[in-house]
């Protein structure tokens, strides 16, 4: 609660720039129109106008903001809270091949961790190419993903999932390979007094001493989901989801329902991590662990 | 004593030959333990003391088959040492506690208990039983973090006592306490030793503990690592922490020292 006023200070600072910003920016465009009219604009005139355009080079806060609503809130009002028209509907389609794309490289990164600690030949002949994975632009290889599933019979959630797993496999990878050998050779040798095997050393004491490195790797690779969810929507011929209404925003121009989508993909995101922040805290505290 | 001296016909509990353990390390070849000969027998309080270096931490590594030797032998209850941890055949308390703070005090005895197959009806008997022998019962549900350090570390050797190995290897396990509370854990260990009959291999650094607590003292000097002398402890088995103010403590810590200054009389 002590973070509130700060925290109110910055996002007040923050609104008074982009108000201040929409008018920069806007401005010549409201002076193009009125030298057309011919009329001279006064500057109450003119912040009216910058704070008002339909297609502001930067909308004001409070046009996003009507547009999130018209889109959300007020299709729930009216009862249509899944038309396509609607931000929650996207929003969903985001997040379920977040949500996909978030276990699947949860998995994948733990897999390739535990083979990495476990397996010599992994550790000296896997890293390497996990950090070249991740020096390829996904922007390059998303439309691949999606065409070569496509061209095998998979479409829909999945194509989008795996560039999210792309994405988010490699901060779990890391994270898990620290996180595992964390145990001091101590504990390690102690395993050894009693003659532990490695499955059990690993469910008992690897695997327990992993997890502060688990949550923080986790809280990365949901971020790293959701951007590739957005991504993997862009190619698909922007049909649904976050990232379509970007696109689809940019094609037209609609810099409203772009910053809309942007503002909705940032909360998506924030709600997520704080999600993943929230059971961290639960579990660790419960295991004593907590920081 | 006299029960140490009437087993000392029977064949020692471990019996080290001429072992030699050498390091390779850039700055050349470390000779961590040269040529060292001993016997424990069992029931025995053995004390390893001697300066840093002196190879008395490798020494218990090498009972607990944490390290290899290049040369010479060593036996535990008659086996090698591979095959002595495998039967689970020493507990081994290091200098850290080493709970796991996600366990409470029970399930930390419990750990090596679940690893070792025990049912959990015999875990639940022999946790009450090593806590009560530490003198914790009543903290089974508390975890790490709410108990002192010198309780941590009781609860680290009754993890080690929880299943049946009938010796105890402890790696300075009070070095990191202080004085008053480590004169109160001599005090319990030797009481322990005293009702469990287990034999125990002690490193320590401190002279007073190490004649307080052995029926035998092996000072060690370094480079290369090996024994100096080997005390016969003359004390009585019942002892009182006010021993440690009779002329027989006394003559027994000098020769202690003795044996350490000479040790170092070597190098050069």
């Amino acid at each position: 609660m002590r973070n509130v006023v700060p925290v109110l200070t910055v996002v007040a600072t923050l609104i008074a720039l982009w108000y201040a910003g929409a008018v920069a920016l806007n401005a010549p465009w409201a002076y193009d129109k009125a030298a057309r009219a011919e009329v001279t604009l006064t500057f109450p005139e003119l912040v009216a106008d910058t704070w008002s355009q339909e297609k502001p080079k930067l909308p004001a806060p409070h046009q996003v903001a009507t547009e999130i609503w018209n889109t959300t809130g007020a299709m729930i009002a009216s009862g249509r809270p899944f038309s396509k028209r609607s931000l929650i509907y996207h929003s969903w389609i985001t997040f379920s091949s977040t949500a996909l794309g978030f276990l699947l490289g949860t998995a994948l990164g733990t897999l390739l961790a535990i083979g990495i600690v476990y397996n010599r030949t992994m550790d000296m002949s896997v890293m390497p190419w996990v950090i070249a994975s991740q020096t390829i632009p996904i922007l390059a290889i998303a439309p691949m993903i999606i065409v070569v599933l496509n061209a095998v019979g998979i479409s829909g959630l999945l194509p989008k999932a795996m560039i999210s797993m792309y994405l988010s496999f490699f901060p779990v990878v890391v994270g898990m390979v620290k996180g595992l050998r964390s145990p001091s050779q101590m504990q390690l040798d102690q395993m050894r007094t009693w003659n532990a095997s490695r499955s059990q050393t690993f469910w008992k004491l690897r695997l327990p001493s992993s997890m502060p490195y688990f949550f923080t790797s986790l809280k990365i690779a949901m971020a790293a989901s959701l951007v590739g969810a957005i991504v993997g929507e862009l190619p698909t011929g922007a049909v649904a989801g976050l990232g379509a209404r970007l696109l689809a925003g940019s094609y037209y121009g609609q810099t409203i329902q772009i910053w809309s989508a942007l503002i909705m993909a940032a909360t998506l995101a924030a709600v997520l991590v704080g999600l993943i922040g929230l059971i961290q805290r639960i579990t660790l505290r419960r295991m004593g662990m907590a920081a | 004593m006299q029960d140490a001296q009437a087993t000392s016909t029977a064949s020692p509990v471990i019996a080290a030959r001429d072992l030699s353990l050498t390091f390779q390390t850039n700055d050349g070849p470390v000779h961590a333990l040269k040529d060292v000969t001993l016997d424990v027998q069992k029931g025995d309080f053995v004390s390893f003391i001697g300066p840093s270096g002196c190879g008395k931490t490798t020494f218990l590594r090498c009972m607990a088959d944490l390290e290899h030797p290049t040369g010479g032998s060593i036996s535990v209850n008659g086996m090698t040492p591979a095959e002595a941890r495998q039967r689970r055949a020493y507990g081994y308390v290091f200098q850290a506690a080493g709970l796991y703070p996600w366990r409470t005090i029970g399930g930390n005895i419990r750990l090596p208990l679940e690893i070792m197959g025990y049912s959990k009806s015999d875990q639940n008997a022999r946790i009450a039983r090593v806590l009560e022998l530490v003198d914790l019962a009543g903290f089974e549900k508390k975890f790490p973090w709410q108990l002192s350090g010198g309780m941590q570390q009781r609860a680290s050797i009754a993890r080690a006592l929880a299943f049946d190995a009938d010796i105890l290897l402890m790696d300075e396990p009070f070095g990191a306490l202080d004085e008053i509370v480590r004169d109160h854990l001599n005090e319990q260990l030797l009481h322990l030793w005293d009702r469990t009959n287990k034999t125990i291999c002690f490193v320590t650094h401190s002279i007073p503990e190490a004649v307080y607590l052995s029926t035998k003292i092996v000072v060690m000097s370094p480079r290369p690592g090996r024994i100096a002398d080997v005390i016969e402890s003359t004390l009585p088995r019942e002892r009182p922490l006010d021993i440690r103010d009779t002329p027989e403590f006394l003559e027994i810590a000098h020769r202690v020292r003795d044996g350490l200054r000479s040790g170092h009389s070597y190098e050069g």
